[in-house]
């Protein structure tokens, strides 16, 4: 006797909880054949307010431990993406790629994050500087976490994509906010499920799965959020996300022009960590 | 007189009130035998009720304009308050100035109803406001305990008053009240309302302290008898201070009051209000329980420090469709 399926309603992930979305509003996600496998929450700008919301409120905290910490979290996330590593493959094999190819996507997103958690320590040696001046003063600069980023993921590769740009955000003491790949959200959700198994403090990464032409304006124009990371979003449409982060000198991060996800020295650097910090300089008298 | 009440009234049936024996209201010196008939006339409250009335009544659905003129209402109601021991008069200049212009970049965000701060910051406050319509309110009377001999608090009302306050907050004398010595609790209104001369006299009853929603309902009969002008849920100094069933008692106390004697006395829920939609859900319930009418600063404030804030970053959000950031609103 053949068992009757078990028909999955995916939630938001916001403040480390699985909340509905506020509108109630649900949209299947389709596999490559346009056959539903699942309906995921439709999020609204209310989820997007609220999510930012959380953001704000976990950022200091977590940017108060230590560098070290941080990445130890992070590796954390990398052993839960490694436990469900069956499930994200078959997600990826459901939009399109073969086994080998998800495999592939699956075990490069793993050992990016790895690979970032590893920086967690060291970024902040490498972009800050005891700076030469004249005079008698140390003049010291140190990278500091810019605040609440707004991610918006690309459609493809999914995992890998995400995973690519939540790391370097995450690692120096940001939290995000991200906007899941709206054609293939299932990985997306897998991920905050094995964020939230890992020790992420709530409110660090927050993921909403929803329609981007809808969500990503009002991220833009959000007067609390302090970075935009657009390079899932490509150029299209980038310059409508820069006029709506103007206002409130939102720092926008721009894609390249073409972007090799699986290559690792195009797609993963500690630069990537240093666009989403600023630098603090201090002045300090020198002597005795 | 009978207590007229309306069909969703959360208080019990009550046995006719007559307080023409006495007058209290007309705040002479009372019997304790004729106070005690006065307060055993009081119904008791059905705290279940009051509740669910309250929750109930926080679903509501408020529509965007609507809401925009529930936000402006609550600037216009609010008492803006700093009651801090670190308060210094640059402190209260600054919120003064808050106070009369709410939002600098925009002109036609309304004033407040009244600046509240402490007795030794009304010269400042008085200086402050001088010239504008906002009323100053001060507290005084040992605020926040009460627990000083009368004579110091009706100095202390009596100074804050002479200093410029047209609006005193008084506390009650809880220990007294809780141990049922109503008529200390009464002379001491009546004392301190003499003292405020022309100024308007609210009384904290510092619910938070009183255990019951009979006592919220007893304490607000006992006030409005012996004076009050207004009664105010609480100090903002004790946990949980204001909440909205204990708003719900106080108002229908407020409504059975007038129905018995033919004076209105208004209402001011302080503490623990900071959001814009808390704000709306109270006004709701103000003009379910007391009609059109009450929805003025003459009959309903709002004691509040941080919630101009969140209203200001409502407002502008409605108006702009822009998600707002708190840094871009003055502090005080």
């Amino acid at each position: 006797m053949s068992r009757v399926d078990v028909r999955k309603t995916y939630k938001l992930y916001v403040g480390g909880a699985f909340p509905r979305s506020e509108s109630g509003r649900t949209y299947p996600a389709l596999d490559a054949a346009d056959s539903v496998l699942a309906n995921v929450a439709d999020g609204s700008r209310k989820d997007l307010r609220d999510a930012v919301r959380v953001a704000r409120g976990a950022q200091a905290g977590w940017a108060e431990r230590s560098g070290y910490n941080r990445g130890q979290v992070l590796y954390r996330v990398a052993e839960m993406v490694e436990d469900r590593a069956d499930t994200f493959v078959d997600q990826i094999r459901a939009s399109g790629p073969t086994r080998a190819q998800a495999k592939r996507e699956v075990d490069r997103s793993i050992d990016r994050l790895v690979w970032y958690a590893g920086w967690g320590d060291k970024f902040a040696q490498v972009f800050g500087n005891l700076n030469p001046v004249q005079g008698a003063f140390f003049n010291i600069s140190a990278p500091e976490p810019t605040g609440v980023v707004g991610i918006v993921s690309p459609e493809e590769p999914a995992l890998l994509g995400l995973v690519s740009r939540m790391a370097p955000v995450v690692i120096s003491g940001n939290t995000a906010v991200l906007l899941a790949s709206e054609r293939w959200p299932l990985t997306a959700i897998t991920f905050s499920e094995a964020l939230a198994t890992a020790d992420l403090p709530a409110g660090v990464v927050n993921i909403l799965t929803g329609r981007k032409d809808k969500l990503v304006p009002v991220l833009s124009a959000h007067m609390d959020v302090n970075a935009i990371d657009a390079w899932g979003n490509g150029w299209q449409g980038l310059d409508a996300i820069e006029i709506a982060a103007a206002d409130s000198v939102t720092r926008v991060v721009r894609p390249p022009r073409s972007i090799e996800w699986a290559d690792d020295r195009s797609s993963q650097s500690p630069h990537m960590i240093a666009d989403f910090t600023e630098l603090k300089t201090v002045w300090h008298p020198k002597g005795l | 007189m009978t207590v007229a009440r309306g069909s969703d009234s959360i208080s019990g049936v009550s046995t006719p009130a007559t307080i023409s024996d006495t007058s209290p209201i007309l705040g002479q010196s009372v019997s304790r035998r004729s106070l005690e008939t006065y307060l055993r006339a009081t119904p008791s409250v059905d705290e279940v009720a009051a509740n669910e009335r309250a929750a109930a009544l926080a679903t509501r659905s408020i529509k965007r304009e609507s809401k925009m003129h529930a936000l402006e209402l609550t600037i216009r109601m609010m008492d803006l308050t700093t009651l801090e021991g670190m308060d210094t008069p640059g402190k209260v200049t600054q919120l003064a100035s808050k106070a009369i212009r709410p939002d600098p970049t925009d002109p036609t965000i309304p004033s407040v109803a009244a600046l509240c701060v402490y007795p030794n910051m009304v010269p400042t406050a008085s200086e402050a406001l001088h010239g504008t319509d906002i009323h100053l309110a001060a507290v005084a009377s040992y605020f926040p305990s009460g627990q000083a001999p009368l004579a110091v608090r009706v100095a202390d009302t009596q100074w804050a008053q002479q200093a410029g306050a047209d609006e005193i907050d008084m506390v009650i004398d809880r220990g007294a009240f809780l141990s049922g010595d109503f008529v200390k609790v009464y002379d001491d209104i009546v004392a301190v309302k003499e003292a405020c001369g022309p100024a308007h006299l609210k009384v904290i009853l510092e619910t938070g302290e009183l255990a019951t929603y009979d006592n919220v309902r007893k304490a607000s009969m006992l006030a409005m008898a012996a004076g009050a002008d207004f009664i105010k849920t609480s100090t903002g100094k004790v946990s949980p201070a204001s909440t909205r069933p204990v708003t719900l008692v106080m108002l229908e106390a407020i409504r059975d009051f007038e129905a018995m004697t033919g004076f209105q006395i208004g209402m001011k829920s302080a503490g623990g209000i900071r959001t814009a939609k808390d704000a709306i859900r109270y006004l709701v319930l103000v003009s379910e329980t007391m009609g059109k009418d009450w929805m003025t600063p003459r009959m309903f404030r709002f004691g509040a420090s941080s919630l101009l804030n969140d209203v200001l970053m409502q407002i502008r959000w409605l108006r702009s469709g822009v998600y707002q950031n708190p840094d871009y609103f003055t502090k005080d």
